[in-house]
């Protein structure tokens, strides 16, 4: 027992470094599965308060830019509000206070599906495997996980762990995520992810042989995943090829979204998500 | 004793906050991205108790974690280069230099030695970060630029700290 002693405190050095490494190389992998501790993540208060102070300082700069692509926005949105009325004649005017009272964003059972907010990004990547984005909007302004994040109506993640105050979006220049999409010239869809080499490219995969298909086609979201509307533009066909010895494309997708630069960010929430989720769970656990 | 505890305490923090600020920002060339905070471990004095460094060094890349969201990634390839740091030390110097000097800067050991001491320790790290955040040898080629590069970035800005800031 007292040579056992001897022994542990002549390589306790060896041992608090195996001990220490596979506690981290742990974390590496459940991180995997997700099934991460809150603690460990960008949204916590600690260092999200952090983020959230240094980049209201350096965004300053930034706001001169950004107002003049949400002016533009508005106007390109205006246009088109204002078109989809006249063609389908379906705005009505509320005589008591002559307010203009579109009513779109409804499905047929005449309820709001898509609800949209604002947040500003206060810390995000592009540099690594697997990256994501915190948000200075938590659960007090009604952000939830799931939720899906746009900018000027281009896909940019989806919302995955909430605190009080902040959010963490799991970017789509996260290897680990994968998003339906399709093409939008004739709606055939595959499924698309990000291979980590490039942060201007993501791959679209699993599209069979026989789609036409041609550089410049614009692909957008198919709306299978309810975290996202069906149509926002996620960006266009750049480059495919036929891979070796697979049935399916290999599709290159340049985004239409600028990582780099994100300053305002469009959160989407879809009322029926929950339904939705419970219904597809059903299907999950009866086999 | 105190007067120590401080200036490592705030090389520690202002290592950290010069990361996730600004140099977990930094991209260059799609593969470059310097990983600066290693500067903490480098800077610590020779006679650390190894049980000490490898605690320091964790504690380090925990916090790295933390900002990025990579639990577990940043932790364990500090930890293995403060495991490492006692051998690459007596790899480039002689027994005689360690024991006389309490820490290693470009001031007591000059410009050649730091920077070789510097590229050992970067190299280990960023070889065993990417690797690990990757998680795959797949596109092992790539990975490996990315390595080298980042590495020689990384070098630069902690040499170059070692003029413009950390001084003392």
């Amino acid at each position: 027992m007292k040579n056992l002693f001897r022994l542990i405190y002549r390589y306790h050095v060896v041992f608090l470094f195996v001990l220490l490494e596979t506690l981290s190389l742990s974390m590496v992998v459940t991180y995997n599965n997700y099934q991460r501790a809150v603690f460990f993540d960008s949204s916590n208060f600690f260092s999200g308060t952090l983020f959230e102070k240094f980049s209201s300082f350096s965004q300053v700069f930034e706001f001169k830019q950004v107002n003049t692509k949400l002016a533009e926005e508005n106007i390109v949105l205006r246009t088109a509000l204002h078109q989809f009325l006249l063609k389908t004649n379906r705005g009505t005017y509320k005589s008591s206070d002559s307010i203009y009272l579109p009513r779109i964003a409804r499905d047929s059972s005449q309820k709001v599906v898509y609800r949209f907010t604002t947040a500003r990004v206060i810390n995000n990547s592009i540099n690594q495997q697997h990256n994501f984005i915190t948000l200075n909007k938590g659960r007090r302004d009604g952000v939830k996980p799931d939720m899906g994040v746009i900018a000027n109506g281009q896909v940019i993640g989806m919302v995955f762990d909430v605190s009080e105050n902040f959010s963490t979006v799991i970017s789509m220049l996260n290897s680990r995520w994968k998003i339906s999409a399709k093409i939008k010239r004739n709606d055939y869809f595959g499924s698309l992810s990000w291979d980590g080499k490039d942060y201007r490219r993501v791959q679209l995969n699993e599209m069979p042989y026989h789609v036409p298909i041609q550089n410049g086609d614009t692909v957008v979201t198919t709306g299978y995943s309810s975290s996202f509307p069906e149509g926002l533009v996620i960006g266009t066909v750049s480059d495919f090829s036929i891979g070796t010895g697979s049935n399916f494309y290999k599709i290159e997708v340049m985004l239409a979204a600028d990582f780099k630069n994100l300053v305002i960010v469009g959160l989407v929430e879809n009322k029926q998500l929950y339904e939705i989720k419970q219904l597809e769970s059903l299907n999950k656990n009866g086999n | 004793m105190v007067i120590n505890l401080a200036k490592y305490l705030l090389i520690f923090v202002v290592a950290v906050l010069l990361q996730v600020l600004i140099f977990n920002n930094l991209l260059i060339a799609r593969v470059i991205s310097p990983f600066f905070y290693l500067l903490f471990i480098l800077l610590l004095p020779i006679d650390t108790p190894r049980s000490l460094l490898l605690f320091l060094s964790f504690a380090l890349g925990l916090t790295i974690d933390i900002f990025t969201n990579t639990p577990g990634v940043h932790a364990s390839a500090t930890l293995l280069t403060g495991f490492l740091r006692p051998g690459i030390l007596g790899l480039i110097s002689s027994r005689e230099t360690l024991e006389s000097v309490i820490a290693p800067r470009v001031q007591n050991m000059g410009i050649q030695w730091f920077a070789t001491y510097a590229t050992f320790m970067v190299i280990t790290h960023h070889l065993f970060l990417f690797f690990i955040e990757a998680f795959t040898f797949q596109g092992f080629l790539i990975t490996l630029l990315r390595v080298v590069l980042s590495s020689v970035l990384s070098v630069v800005l902690i040499l170059l700290s070692q003029f413009l800031i950390f001084r003392k």
